[in-house]
């Protein structure tokens, strides 16, 4: 089922959790919305199932407008972050629920609603467990028996508030692996919500960044990770540092001093430099980069994590050195960034400094703008 | 939770006190009990037994208590259903949902706990009298409500009021609406989904605060008191009954009378600590009075 979410807004007294978000899924996408807590993306999940409804905006199920219908006649497929299993069923009852409330010409035999709950335990892998009760279910169960149950109803699409939330990392990453594999068994156009960048990642087709009741970019992992359309889509995923500059004659500008990065067509101006700890090359001496001072730094991995303070106000940035490298070791330090980012001071899209990747990320950037 | 307990007694703990002021506690605990409940409750079945087991049942048989019986009966059976429905709607909503008012209307449930029953029985007087506003017209309809049955229903519906509303909020604020968003997202009715879904997840809440209300219902002295009337065989519930034996000088019959009550209470006493024993992470988070 195709799904075209278009302008939709949601204000809870004169407060917007959502602002005019628009977004298209494909049939079939393993959707992830990510986002910090109070970024709206749960609200976003609530008004595509019908729990809440929009103050503004259409969301279509395919061609047919969903917007004003209930969450009974959206027929989808919920998973809460808390299970909401029906603590006094059985696990087999919890899961043939949905086809047990049917009536009239879609009333279902017992028989038929017990085969059926019975496969898709097995589907699930909790063959055997249908006679318990959700307290006697550890957490990954209890996850696994509410996804059964939503998909008892065969979903037009199944979304998930998030799924993982709740339970200890081993058991997280198993559970993720296994969702991405019954994704691809059933093929359920799905959108789950998550706040860990880690599984948005690994687990979605493509992510929608969300802050402040905003989409900030959609795009795969590649996308959003190598290309950040925004400062804070840069600074939410992965790790970076940023430093405040000044763009001018497509030169960068820090302390008055040029850091030897071109600056293509950016507009001129203040701005914020993004780059990686990662991607950074150490130099000897510096004539047209950046130095500072240690101010401290610790052993991460097979690398060392340095804190520079740099220029005349200290600003405080983090870049990894090589144990090996001779830089480990000295109190002061040059580099500059192999691969970055400009933004105009609070703006959107700037200029890159990825030169070998394509230079338009505008394809990427959220429906939206 | 058995072991646990065991664990705290065997080794003290920070918070346990000696030997001996534990022993004093309890004996303060115990011997107040004994004294205020145990004794009078004691009292109560030997007098009312003190003239044979012949007496009492010629006293419960008697006219005016038979009916004070039954009226007792008629009253509980109208006003605990009532304040059922009313107590699972006001909590239903004060739970899950969100309006204006709210807080309002929780003090408001309140009230009769607050105000003496004596004053609602004469707010009723107040409203229905015949210097009311609606007292004169009533009467010239024929529609009798105070000193009578409908009277003493309206005093005891208000006063036990709060008990069931007051059992289910917490729970239900404590389960909130995960549940029954899930059965309305799997596609069941508000019908379906309170009687599958939140019915039975409110069921010995519920229970406990019909065994309360029904308890109070048929216990009420003061606000029926001043609705009765003190019609002999005709107003009188059994608290009233009580009380006129008692001036009476009519002590085998007023501890008679006084037996079955105290039997109630024993009965609902006993119920509610069956349920709170097996049922009780079920019940617990509830409101106590």
């Amino acid at each position: 089922m195709d799904l075209s979410i278009r302008q939709v807004r949601k204000e809870f007294d004169h407060f917007a959790a959502l602002e005019d978000v628009s977004l298209d899924i494909r049939s079939g996408e393993l959707i992830a919305l990510l986002g910090p807590s109070g970024s709206g993306k749960t609200t976003f999940l609530r008004l595509i199932a019908g729990l809440d409804m929009p103050t503004g905006g259409t969301i279509l199920f395919g061609e047919e407008d969903a917007s004003r219908k209930s969450v009974q006649e959206r027929n989808v497929g919920f998973v809460f972050q808390s299970y909401a299993l029906f603590r006094h069923m059985t696990v087999l009852d919890n899961v043939g629920f949905g086809l047990s409330v049917r009536k009239g010409a879609e009333r279902i035999a017992r028989a038929e609603i017990r085969r059926r709950a019975l496969e898709l335990l097995d589907l699930v892998q909790l063959s055997g467990l249908e006679k318990r009760y959700p307290h006697q279910l550890s957490g990954g169960q209890r996850q696994r028996v509410a996804l059964a149950r939503a998909m008892a109803i065969e979903p037009r699409v199944l979304l998930l508030d998030e799924p993982f939330g709740a339970l200890d990392a081993q058991v997280r990453r198993e559970l993720r692996r296994w969702l991405r594999e019954i994704h691809d068994a059933t093929g359920h156009t799905t959108v789950f919500v998550t706040h860990d960048q880690e599984e948005a990642l690994e687990l979605a087709d493509r992510v929608v960044v969300m802050n402040n009741g905003r989409i900030e970019q959609v795009g795969a992992a590649d996308d959003v990770y190598d290309r950040p359309v925004s400062p804070f889509v840069f600074g939410f995923i992965g790790e970076s540092s940023n430093l405040p500059v000044r763009v001018e004659n497509r030169q960068v500008w820090f302390d008055d001093r040029p850091l030897g990065l071109d600056a293509g067509d950016a507009a001129g101006g203040d701005a914020l430099l993004y780059f990686r700890p990662h991607d950074v090359e150490l130099l000897e001496g510096c004539g047209g980069c950046l130095a500072g001072t240690v101010a401290a730094s610790r052993r991460v991995a097979e690398t060392r994590r340095v804190e520079l303070e740099i220029g005349v106000k200290r600003r405080r940035v983090e870049i990894e050195v090589p144990l090996d490298h001779p830089a480990a070791s000295r109190s002061r330090i040059a580099f500059r960034p192999k691969r970055w980012r400009i933004f105009p001071n609070g703006g959107k899209s700037a200029s890159t400094g990825m030169r070998h990747l394509e230079r338009d990320a505008n394809i990427l950037a959220p429906t939206e703008s | 939770m058995a072991a646990s307990r065991r664990g705290t007694a065997t080794i003290r703990s920070a918070v346990s006190e000696n030997p001996a002021t534990r022993g004093i506690l309890i004996a303060v605990a115990l011997g107040f009990l004994g004294v205020f409940l145990l004794l009078p409750l004691l009292a109560v079945f030997t007098q009312a037994f003190a003239k044979g087991v012949s007496a009492y049942l010629e006293a419960l048989a008697e006219p005016d208590s038979r009916s004070a019986i039954r009226l007792t009966l008629l009253v509980a059976a109208i006003a605990v259903p009532l304040n059922l429905v009313f107590g699972v709607s006001a909590a239903w909503a004060i739970a899950k949902f969100d309006f204006k008012g709210k807080a309002f209307l929780t003090t408001l449930i309140d009230l009769p706990f607050s105000v003496s029953p004596v004053i609602s029985g004469l707010v009723y007087v107040l409203l229905f009298g015949s210097s009311s506003l609606i007292g004169p017209w009533l009467m010239r309809h024929g529609i009798q409500i105070l000193f009578a049955v409908p009277g003493i229903v309206l005093a005891t519906i208000f006063v036990t009021f709060p008990f069931v509303a007051r059992e289910l909020i917490p729970l239900m604020q404590d389960q909130g609406t995960a549940d029954e968003e899930a059965a309305l997202s799997l596609g069941a009715t508000g019908w379906q989904t309170f009687r599958r879904v939140t019915l039975p997840n409110i069921k010995w809440g519920l229970l406990y605060g019909v065994l309360l209300c029904n308890a109070r219902a048929m216990g009420e002295f003061g606000a029926v008191s001043v609705v009765s009337g003190h019609i002999r065989g005709l107003t009188n519930t059994m608290p009233l009954q009580v009380e006129i034996l008692y001036n009476e000088y009519n002590f085998a019959g007023a501890f008679a009378v006084a037996s079955l009550l105290a039997l109630l209470a024993l009965v609902t006493l006993a119920i509610k600590t069956l349920l709170e024993f097996r049922y009780g992470s079920a019940i617990s988070g509830a409101a106590r009075h």
